[in-house]
């Protein structure tokens, strides 16, 4: 939403706008990069929703912001297949920035799984210093690499040891707040990783900051399809804190259909998916 | 912070509202504790989404947008079915906060079976919404007085409380609508449903925008017609009107009662001023009612009418 107008008037737009793609690049096997043609001014952890006509309409995180704007995509269902046959020069339309994103603090523990790491990445460049953990299936899977090195000590597990520990990334964070105290820790990832997360911070009395995914509708705030609890992902969230998360009985438990039924995770996935 | 003074005290259809602001339906309606959350945030009532008997997707992104002058939506009324709501109904009036179960249905026994339903889970009103197609007349309830007058008839034999129909603005002649209605036995009316529908295309695409192509106007584009909509309701029934459409602040809530409106309805204003905005418009509609010697809701009611 514009926040420089008068909305007790009424004015404010948010519709797609038309931008072109500048750059795809192939991070990996099933991950592409899709650079826009566009300036937002954002925070890490907010999220665009992607418009292609006639297709269809999905919110993503932002992978790069600041000078350039991009998201980090990887391959699932339909509309990100018809995102992988877009090409440089296409058009599409983007609205937002949207949602809260991360607030930078010092001393801090980022703690990514799958491509949980993308929003994470923006992120751990602003911070001074953090400890990143990065847990993925297998070495190939593990996004943005340089990106997390070039600022942080770098942790890696994967689910077959191909690279780094053979394991989650919760098991060397559960090593890791044994013996350092940190004052802030940031995930996110699946959300069974993230209330496991949730568990060690709060055995340790750490501030937790976790972004959270749920089938979004409007983006704004008003349709109620992306609730958790009273909670709006869109609006509220997507980042939510300690405080939050421990209102949340539905956190690491449930999610809602498309219709608003309240379903167990693993059948929100295999909807999602 | 209290801003709930004596004087925004209403009664509507024997539920008593602490204030004068309802939740519109569609609008965070999906889970009890948002509904719950809307109260906190100081509504008088809340209105649920529109419930059907089965659960409905309804359509495919973009939804929902902004254009300037208000929203537009093609939600396609999604919904869980009563049975997977049930549960919310109950959470909700386990903290005894009014409420309002919007319905909607393909033929008259739907409603009836969503609003028994809905009676036993102990909601206080029930909210017909009537924008659907009856599918075995093939015709929209809401531009034909005989459908509607059957399905409110069958509605209103159903349930002992209180039976309102939310109308739409759409149609040639709303009086007509609204009188048919109040003969058929509604105890209020609810107006107006979204305006339109309207289209947006995007040049650089040329492609409409929504993916259902079409979509309803709310917001403050819409409140003229609302308060043409409710002033000429007021004109032609005794029922009581909840006004909705456009309502975005304390004077326009007057103007919508001045209208006619016995409590008004408020969506769009949630995306323009945020959550609370029923706490900023029950303070608006007190300091404005203080300062022109007004001191309760009722002295407003209708008054921009010739008696
Ligand atoms: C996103 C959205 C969803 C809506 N869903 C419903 C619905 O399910 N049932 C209904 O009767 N009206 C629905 N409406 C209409 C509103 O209840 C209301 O009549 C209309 O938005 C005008 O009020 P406003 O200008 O305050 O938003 C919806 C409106 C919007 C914008
Ligand atoms: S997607 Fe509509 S409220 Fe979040």
């Amino acid at each position: 939403m514009n926040h420089n107008i008068d909305h007790t008037a009424g004015h404010g737009t948010d519709m797609p706008k038309a931008v072109k793609i500048k750059k795809i690049v192939d991070e990996n096997y099933n991950t592409k990069t899709f650079f826009l043609d566009t300036k937002l001014e954002a925070v890490p952890g907010q999220f665009i929703m992607f418009w292609i006509p006639r297709i269809g309409e999905k919110p993503f995180s932002l992978s790069y912001i600041g000078n350039n704007t991009a998201i980090t995509v990887q391959l699932k269902g339909k509309f990100t297949k018809k995102m992988f046959e877009l090409s440089v020069d296409d058009i599409v339309g983007i609205r937002g920035p949207y949602g809260n994103g991360f607030t930078p603090q010092k001393n801090a523990c980022v703690i990514a799984g799958g491509c949980g790491v993308i929003p994470l990445v923006p992120l751990v460049e602003m911070l001074d210093k953090p400890v990143v953990i990065v847990g993925a299936k297998t070495a190939d899977a593990i996004l943005f690499k340089e990106r997390l090195n070039g600022n942080s000590k770098l942790y890696v597990a994967t689910d077959d040891g191909s690279l780094g520990i053979k394991g989650f990334s919760t098991d060397i964070a559960r090593e890791l707040l044994k013996r350092k105290k940190f004052d802030v820790v940031y995930t996110c990832g699946p959300e069974m990783m993230m209330k496991a997360v949730f568990n060690l911070t709060e055995q340790h009395n750490i501030a937790l900051q976790a972004s959270l995914e749920r089938f979004m509708k409007c983006g704004f705030g008003v349709c109620g399809q992306c609730i958790i609890n009273g909670f709006r992902v869109c609006k509220d969230g997507p980042v939510f804190s300690s405080e939050q998360l421990r209102q949340m009985t539905e956190f690491g438990k449930f999610a809602r259909l498309k219709n608003g039924k309240k379903v167990n995770l693993k059948e929100y996935y295999s909807w999602r998916s | 912070m209290s801003v709930i003074t004596a004087n925004l005290k209403t009664t509507l259809l024997g539920t008593e509202l602490r204030n004068p602001t309802i939740l519109a339906a569609g609008f965070l309606g999906v889970s009890a504790e948002s509904l719950i959350r809307v109260y906190e945030n100081g509504a008088g009532a809340v209105t649920t989404k529109s419930i059907s008997i089965e659960s409905r997707n309804g359509h495919a992104n973009p939804t929902v947008l902004s254009f300037g002058h208000g929203l537009i939506n093609a939600v396609g009324l999604s919904n869980p079915g009563i049975d997977n709501y049930i549960e919310e109904i109950k959470t909700v009036k386990e903290k005894k906060i009014p409420l309002i179960l919007n319905t909607i249905g393909d033929r008259n026994e739907d409603f009836i079976t969503v609003a028994k339903l809905g009676e036993a889970a102990g909601v206080d009103i029930i909210e017909l919404n009537v924008s659907c197609p009856n599918v075995i007349h093939k015709k929209p309830y809401y531009s034909d007085p005989e459908l509607l007058s059957s399905l409110v008839r069958n509605v209103k034999d159903a349930v002992s409380i209180p039976v309102i129909v939310k109308l739409s603005p759409n149609v040639t002649d709303i009086k007509e609508i609204a009188k048919a209605v109040e003969d058929a036995g509604a105890d209020g009316i609810s107006a107006i449903n979204t305006v339109g529908p309207g289209m947006i295309i995007n040049i650089e695409t040329a492609k409409p925008v929504m993916a259902f192509k079409k979509g309803g106007l709310s917001g403050p584009a819409i409140k003229p017609v609302a308060i043409r909509c409710v002033y000429d309701i007021y004109e032609t029934v005794d029922i009581p009107v909840i006004g909705i459409g456009g309502i975005m602040n304390g004077k326009a809530t007057v103007e919508m009662i001045m209208a006619g409106a016995s409590a008004v309805g408020i969506g769009s204003a949630i995306y323009y001023r945020g959550l609370d905005v029923f706490k900023k418009i029950s303070e608006e509609l007190s300091e404005w009612m203080d300062n022109n010697g007004y001191t309760s809701i009722k002295q407003l009611v209708g008054a921009a009418h010739e008696s």
